[in-house]
């Protein structure tokens, strides 16, 4: 059933296949971006109570669902390679890391942002935004973790376990304003049944979040292939290319 | 799947099953303690599970609707008043409902408004005229899930103006 993954195993292949799909991801991405952001930002109404501070939300949104996604992935990849010894895997989970970690501080940032002119206050110690904060500490281990050992396959084991330990959080995260009373307000876009807000603000929002997600897409492609080479530095391959890369 | 990845599989989603077995357990005892506010049917009446009530004196916090009409303000100072009740759907304010009144002295946040959610930070009190109430240090307003423009929400017959005070309301006695 899986046959069809088992060539991307070889870090050749799939040093050669994140080569090939970069230039899409990265053009995908910044038409994405700049019709979603330029749409929302510019010519999305105006909520009815919020006014323009409402616009945060095609930044905050994303941010902190792909915050989420990410950390999803790393564990997924975490998980395989516990299984599987994938070496691959590990490098990925390497790669995904700082790129949740950067998008977690981003929907923390804009989220603080958006609080102090809304609720009143910066910050406060609700189910969600606490959540939140645990993952950002999350990623931050994971990264400490992948960077402690010399042995990266050790290294990777460890941050796994990490990882998956981890995982239990993405839940808590994503139903906390379900179970608990918060002072953060419920999902707008991702329940079941009809998004609560009106369709002129919901095209640019999935837009914007297309856009994040290719440009996601991006960075973590630029970041594997370089785990992929730094991971592989002692074979033919990778001295082939840099021979090619430097006489040219 | 050889024999090794087998045992590895096994390990590795036990663990997984142990972790998510036991925070689940851990969320569950701790579901009461996690909530950010009482709402004030809980205060007048206990929480539904536990009915454990808070006592007078104790420092928490509350969270509803301000009531419609209930806002007083001193015109003289930043004093204000105003009652909150249970946030229920569809909303809708009866005077049956259990009601407490929160005192405050400050700014009010932007989204202040008659009908919508506030999440006030006090200490619980006994005054005699209104009953409990919360001397509040700190009034945070809560908004909902859903974003319209202001044609939509005219149409909707949603009110969104900020709340106008009658000169009743701005009786400095009423405070």
């Amino acid at each position: 059933m899986w046959k069809w993954l088992h060539p991307y195993a070889n870090p050749e292949v799939s040093y050669n296949f994140t080569n090939k799909m970069l230039p899409w991801l990265a053009w995908l991405a910044a038409i994405f971006l700049s019709i979603g952001l330029v749409w929302a930002l510019l010519f999305a109404p105006a909520d009815y109570q919020q006014g323009h501070s409402f616009r945060i939300f095609y930044v905050h949104v994303p941010a902190a669902s792909l915050s989420m996604g990410i950390y999803f992935a790393m564990a997924v990849a975490a998980f395989s390679s516990l299984v599987w010894q994938l070496k691959l895997a590990d490098a990925s989970a390497a790669a995904m890391a700082p790129v949740g970690a950067a998008f977690t501080a981003i929907a923390l940032i804009t989220g603080a942002a958006w609080g102090k002119p809304m609720w009143g206050t910066w910050w406060i110690w609700d189910a969600r935004l606490t959540s939140e904060l645990i993952l950002l500490f999350l990623y931050l281990g994971v990264i400490a973790l992948h960077s402690a050992f010399e042995d990266k396959n050790l290294a990777g084991k460890a941050a796994g376990i990490l990882t998956l330990v981890g995982v239990i959080n993405i839940p808590i995260i994503k139903y906390s304003v379900d179970w608990w009373n918060t002072l953060h307000q419920g999902s707008t876009v991702s329940k079941l049944g009809k998004p609560s807000m009106s369709l002129d603000m919901l095209w640019p929002f999935i837009f914007c979040f297309i856009g994040f997600s290719l440009l996601v897409g991006v960075i973590v492609c630029l970041r594997f292939r370089n785990e992929i080479l730094a991971r592989n530095s002692i074979r033919p391959w990778v001295r082939e290319l840099v021979q090619q890369n430097t006489t040219k | 799947m050889n024999p090794r990845r087998k045992k590895r599989l096994t390990i590795v989603a036990s663990i997984l099953i142990g972790i998510g077995a036991v925070s689940g357990l851990v969320l569950y005892a701790l579901s009461q303690n996690i909530d950010l506010f009482f709402t004030p049917s809980e205060i007048t009446q206990g929480k539904k599970e536990t009915g454990l009530k808070p006592s007078i004196g104790q420092r928490i916090r509350i969270g509803g609707l301000v009531v419609p009409g209930s806002v007083k303000r001193d015109p003289e100072s930043l004093k204000v008043s105003f009652r909150l009740s249970d946030m229920t759907m569809p909303i809708e304010f009866k005077d049956t409902d259990p009601m407490v009144t929160v005192y405050y002295e400050g700014i009010l946040p932007d989204l202040f408004r008659e009908g919508q959610g506030i999440v006030a930070n006090g200490t619980l009190e006994d005054h005699p005229p209104t009953g409990l109430s919360i001397e509040a240090s700190e009034v945070l307003a809560k908004h909902d899930e859903n974003y319209m423009p202001a044609e939509l929400a005219d149409k909707k017959g949603q009110k969104h103006e900020k709340t106008k005070y009658t000169e009743k309301q701005l009786e400095s006695k009423g405070y």
